[in-house]
């Protein structure tokens, strides 16, 4: 039993290396470093790259300017809750906000188009998730996202919430709905 | 001065202290019962999200999901690594335990922090998940009795670190620290590193719930909040890497393949496990990229290389300490030949090949700052860390389990039939719950999620069939998995309260031995690697370790792959 015994030898670290460690820690770190270049690679040649681009903001002040959108934009209303479907012009600023239990308004995108959306909280953390894209980003109180997004398939999107934020937590939903648009 | 009483154990020749081992019994007695309250509330949990059953109301579902995440992630592993930090100071160096005493105030101080937790949690008021983030509010009892808990822990750690001082000070062993004792003192170092973490969260979060502060900035919580969340999973890592070891000298007689190399990578935990934090931080705003890429990472991925190193180093010395036996046929007979009815080499071999591979390839991948658009916060997150802890740490220390009822509880095994089949029932049940959520994750089912159909939103959405039946078969692994649970409480709870004796004798006396150098090895001409292959002491192993490489560069590539085909976005 040696592993719960102190080493048999004195000078333990001057024992070489096993052939079958030294080889595969070899190919490990080249793994490894080959994994860690992925990243910094697919930002340059990739096409799915989160910005680095956010603010700080007050849910007030996000408020005013989801409000501003929406009372521009708004082609027409969807359920019995009047939940405004706003189509904003390809290449705008277009705001989504998250609140108890609730994705707000419902976007009308045009396909191929791309857009600046911004994103964030009303109160509590939330997760918005495209689904069935499966795009997921954390949206939390206070932060402005800002992602500028082409999207490339046609069809209603559905925005899920997937951080947990109270009893309501299942019922909140939205929709980003692409259409095929000019081309 | 107080008389100090040992006894030394005739099977395992191991040496106890006495004052140490009743205290390894509490917390270890402690953890199982963590374990089955934590049980309960996993076969509900379980049962709500296996779409055809959905058992209980929302209300409920969320209390007890947060139930069990706090008492399994946190009470069940801690108490039960405590016990482990005294294991391998106390036993393992054949030394008295420092202030037992003060250890005693740290079982109950812990004790006080589950009632006072679990107690806001059950009022309904802290249904909050076991991340409690901001603003999002709990009762005020729900962040004292984690402050309360990781205060007794961090006495445990410091009463380890004495031990370990006391050790070298009364000289009771000769030359280094066994491996063992070297991994357990990496997990207590990043255990205070964790717990200090913690404290910069939770106290001013709990400051808050009593209106002491006003503002917690939620970007800012989640930071600390993983600091101390994400490194909490990192001495579960040490941890129950030191206990494969131990367990591979225990049931092989193995030594490390080379002290230098295990260590080193021990010291790679330390060094970079703590960036950690930032893999949960991958999809938030305000962070920038270059911080992303570094830090999850882990650095360029040296943590990760360590890990598999001991992935190689822990069945490597196993394959080592098998070929000098004489189980030299082939590539595998080694393996083949092991004591696979022994649950605990067979529990400890299921952690290791289901951390490995489910775990640890998973972790890497949604831990890449793209891939994890398509992964975060899905029901994958879940799966990958059921492969880690669920697999690696708790099966790890269940297997360590079998090992201490007749050792340190001087009982025998109750039903050992059954316990042959323990481990493979609940590591398998556990394998396949993993990987049939990460597989429902990957068609976008959401973690912590009542309703699937999403019957009371004024909005619908449908899931494709594919993701209900992958949900369907997540309840009914689960259940076996949690069968297997149950059976190990069992077991454990009847031996050691109510099992025989073991027979031989172990008295209590004052006499201590001093713990010696291993022998040097006796090794055939030639070094161990002439019973080897390929100039290589373990060719088994490094052909498994090949066949790992292969499944995680291409599920790496198949996941790129995936990423591709989603909206651009920059």
């Amino acid at each position: 039993m040696t592993s719960i015994q102190p080493p048999a030898e004195a000078l333990w670290w001057k024992q070489p290396l096993d052939r079958v460690e030294g080889t595969w820690i070899t190919i490990a770190l080249v793994w490894s470093l080959i994994m860690f270049v992925m990243m910094p690679v697919w930002h340059i040649y990739g096409k799915q790259n989160l910005s680095n681009e956010a603010y700080k903001t007050t849910p007030s002040a996000y408020m005013a300017k989801t409000q501003a959108m929406v009372d521009k934009y708004t082609v027409r209303t969807e359920t019995a809750m009047q939940i405004p479907v706003v189509k904003p012009p390809p290449g705008s600023d277009v705001y989504l906000l998250g609140r108890l239990w609730q994705w707000w308004p419902i976007l009308q995108l045009e396909k191929n188009q791309t857009y600046r959306l911004h994103i964030s909280s009303m109160d509590w953390q939330h997760g918005f998730s495209l689904q069935p894209q499966n795009i997921n980003i954390q949206v939390l109180p206070g932060y402005e996202t800002v992602l500028t997004i082409t999207p490339d398939t046609s069809g209603d999107q559905t925005i899920i919430c997937n951080e947990f934020c109270g009893i309501g937590h299942h019922t909140m939903v939205g929709k980003i709905l692409v259409s095929e648009g000019k081309s | 001065m107080k008389t100090e009483l040992f006894r030394t154990c005739p099977e395992s020749g191991l040496q106890f202290h006495k004052s140490a081992e009743t205290l390894m019994r509490a917390n270890a007695v402690a953890a199982v019962v963590m374990l089955l309250i934590g049980g309960i509330a996993a076969l509900a949990v379980t049962l709500t999200r296996w779409p055809a059953v959905h058992l209980l109301p929302a209300d409920r579902f969320y209390q007890l999901l947060t139930f069990h995440g706090i008492n399994m992630l946190i009470f069940w592993i801690i108490f039960f690594e405590i016990a482990v930090l005294y294991f391998c100071s106390s036993t393992l160096l054949k030394c008295r335990l420092a202030t037992p005493r003060l250890a005693w105030l740290a079982f109950l101080l812990m004790l006080a922090g589950v009632v006072v937790n679990n107690l806001a949690v059950f009022s309904g008021q802290a249904t909050v998940m076991m991340t409690s983030y901001v603003p999002m509010p709990a009762n005020p009892n729900f962040y004292l009795g984690l402050i309360l808990f990781a205060v007794g822990a961090l006495v445990g750690c410091f009463i380890f670190l004495g031990t370990l001082v006391i050790a070298k000070e009364e000289k009771t062993y000769e030359g280094s620290i066994p491996l063992v004792t070297f991994g357990a003192l990496t997990a207590c170092i990043i255990a205070i590193f964790t717990i200090a973490m913690g404290a910069v969260i939770l106290i001013p979060t709990y400051l808050w719930s009593i209106g002491l502060i006003s503002h917690i900035d939620a970007g800012m919580y989640r930071l600390i909040w993983w600091g101390f969340g994400h490194s909490s999973q990192q001495i579960n890592v040490a941890a129950h890497v030191s206990v494969w070891y131990a367990i591979a000298a225990i049931v092989f007689g193995a030594k490390p393949l080379s002290e230098k190399v295990s260590r080193t990578a021990f010291l790679l935990y330390i060094a970079f496990l703590q960036l950690a934090s930032a893999h949960h931080l991958l999809v938030d705003p305000g962070l920038s990229s270059t911080w992303k890429i570094f830090n999850t990472s882990y650095a360029m991925y040296l943590a990760v290389l360590a890990s598999m190193v001991h992935g190689l180093t822990v069945p490597g010395s196993i394959e080592v300490a098998q070929r000098s036996k004489g189980f030299t046929k082939g590539l595998f007979e080694w393996l083949r030949k092991a004591p696979w009815g022994n649950p605990v080499f067979s529990g400890m071999f299921l952690s290791l090949i289901g951390f490995g591979f489910l775990g640890g390839i998973s972790g890497v991948v949604m831990g890449t700052e793209q891939i994890n658009i398509i992964i975060h916060n899905t029901i994958y997150v879940p799966g990958h860390f059921h492969a880690t802890v669920v697999i690696g740490t708790t099966l790890a220390f269940m297997s360590l389990t079998y090992f201490l009822i007749p050792v340190l509880f001087r009982r025998q095994v109750f039903l050992p039939g059954l316990a042959k089949w323990q481990p493979y029932i609940f590591g398998i049940g556990m394998m396949v719950f993993a990987l049939v959520m990460m597989g429902a994750g990957t068609l976008g089912v959401e973690r912590r999620h009542w309703d699937m159909a999403f019957t009371d939103a004024a909005l619908g959405f449908d899931y494709p069939a594919s993701a209900y039946t992958l949900m369907g078969l997540v309840g009914i692994s689960g259940v076996m998995a949690i069968l297997g649970g149950a059976i190990f409480v069992l077991i454990t709870v009847v031996s050691v309260f109510f099992g025989k004796r073991v027979d031989s004798e172990s008295a209590w006396s004052t006499t201590s031995t001093r713990l010696m150098r291993a022998k040097p090895d006796l090794v055939v001409e030639g070094g161990h690697a002439a019973a080897g292959k390929w100039g290589f002491a373990a060719p088994g192993t490094f052909a498994m370790a090949m066949f790992f490489l292969a499944v995680f560069v291409v599920y790496y590539a198949v996941n790129w792959k995936y990423l591709a085909s989603v909206w651009p976005m920059s």
